[in-house]
């Protein structure tokens, strides 16, 4: 009996650590954030390890999208909980959240003095202006792939538009606040109209 | 308390930012420039960094933040903070409610709107933040002549090859040739 229970708990710390080094793995080489990494995420966990089914991983991507917080972190908790329940989702996200902390952290000590010397300085000109254009690309590439309704764009135009100037003028309003207007607005308008008829008109 | 606030902010950056990493900028924008952590500028330049360097752009940020004001406690604090809310509400659908969030009509109706209205405010923030680089302020609205040279140059670079490439320049590459345009064009 005991013995068992000893290989047992060996088996559960042995793939608690493969769960963490698996992601800090994922986590220190994709470059580009979360969307970056589910090609990698499906690459390792279904096609080389097989924690996790294909059809799962379609799952996870979509709930993912659909929920707060970092992508990466919610592929990281998925597939840590499959494999080992709650441990293997502390050791999963640990792991993938672990090397961008490092290296971050190191930048931060540095960051500022390297922003003295002048010609890093105007690099840093040069730069502001381009993520500037990769979240309006964001942005837009968001918007293309949204359904053309008459509610979620009329919405989306008021929310640039409130955007726009909020930051024109200074103004103090939260973009949180906005977004909840904007559930409430989504909420009452299919209250009222009911479903955005997409299959051959409403089902009742 | 520094300490209190990092987390809250960060919880909060965490709990509503959906639809991945471009979601949360608005949202850290609106926190740190509120609770005056950072300047636009000290932000703006660490979002290019977070782009660039490995892991998920939002944990770069709050990492950052948090070590700025609060040295290695802080950034482990407002790391925590916003991984939080997706680990657990991952966990939580896994387990129980996975039904209710795909087939409750009512909360479909409310992400619809919900994904709507970040897509507007994403837009708008990039679209503000090219703005203030060539007109630093509406009061004083001389717009300066070299930040306009590169976003019109880093504008057809970006869009233009999209056109005639069929694909996007990868954003790593494309802030490291913004970096080299800055440089040459402050230079002269």
């Amino acid at each position: 009996m005991e013995r068992v229970t000893h290989a047992d708990m060996g088996n559960a710390i042995n793939m608690l650590l493969n769960l963490f080094f698996t992601f800090a793995k994922i986590g220190a080489f994709t470059f580009g954030g979360g969307y970056a990494m589910i090609p990698l995420i499906e690459n390792i966990c279904v096609e080389q390890k097989q924690w996790i089914t294909h059809a799962e991983m379609m799952d996870v991507t979509v709930i993912a999208e659909t929920t707060p917080g970092p992508i990466a972190i919610n592929c990281a908790t998925y597939v840590g909980y499959k494999q080992k329940g709650i441990l293997g989702a502390i050791a999963a996200t640990f792991g993938v959240i672990l090397p961008s902390f490092i290296i971050i952290y190191l930048i931060s000590v540095c960051l500022n003095s390297f922003l003295e010397i002048s010609w890093i300085k105007n690099a840093f000109k040069g730069i502001r202006i381009a993520v500037g254009i990769l979240i309006l690309d964001a942005g837009i590439n968001m918007f293309i792939k949204m359904k053309k309704k008459v509610i979620p764009c009329a919405i989306m135009g008021c929310s640039f538009l409130a955007v726009v100037l909020i930051s024109i003028f200074g103004l103090n309003f939260s973009s949180i606040l906005l977004m909840f207007i904007a559930g409430v607005v989504s909420l009452v308008m299919f209250l009222i109209e009911g479903e955005p008829s997409e299959k051959g008109g409403a089902k009742q | 308390m520094i300490y209190i606030e990092l987390f809250i902010g960060f919880l909060t950056v965490g709990l509503f930012s959906f639809g991945g990493a471009y979601a949360a900028i608005p949202l850290i924008r609106d926190v740190v420039l509120s609770y005056r952590w950072l300047d636009e500028e000290a932000l703006t330049n660490m979002i290019a960094i977070a782009e660039s360097t490995p892991g998920p752009i939002m944990v770069n940020l709050a990492t950052y933040v948090g070590a700025q004001k609060a040295g290695m406690l802080g950034g482990i604090i407002a790391t925590f903070a916003v991984t939080l809310p997706a680990f657990l509400i991952i966990l939580l659908i896994t387990v129980i409610l996975r039904r209710f969030l795909e087939k409750n009509k009512y909360v479909q109706a409310i992400l619809r709107g919900l994904k709507a209205c970040i897509t507007g405010i994403i837009a708008a923030t990039g679209a503000c933040m090219i703005l203030k680089n060539v007109v630093p302020s509406l009061y004083k609205s001389t717009p300066n002549a070299l930040p306009m040279i590169i976003t019109f140059i880093l504008s057809v670079m970006y869009f233009g090859s999209r056109l005639v490439l069929k694909n996007k320049i990868s954003p790593i590459l494309f802030i490291a040739f913004s970096a080299v345009l800055g440089v040459v064009v402050y230079g002269i």
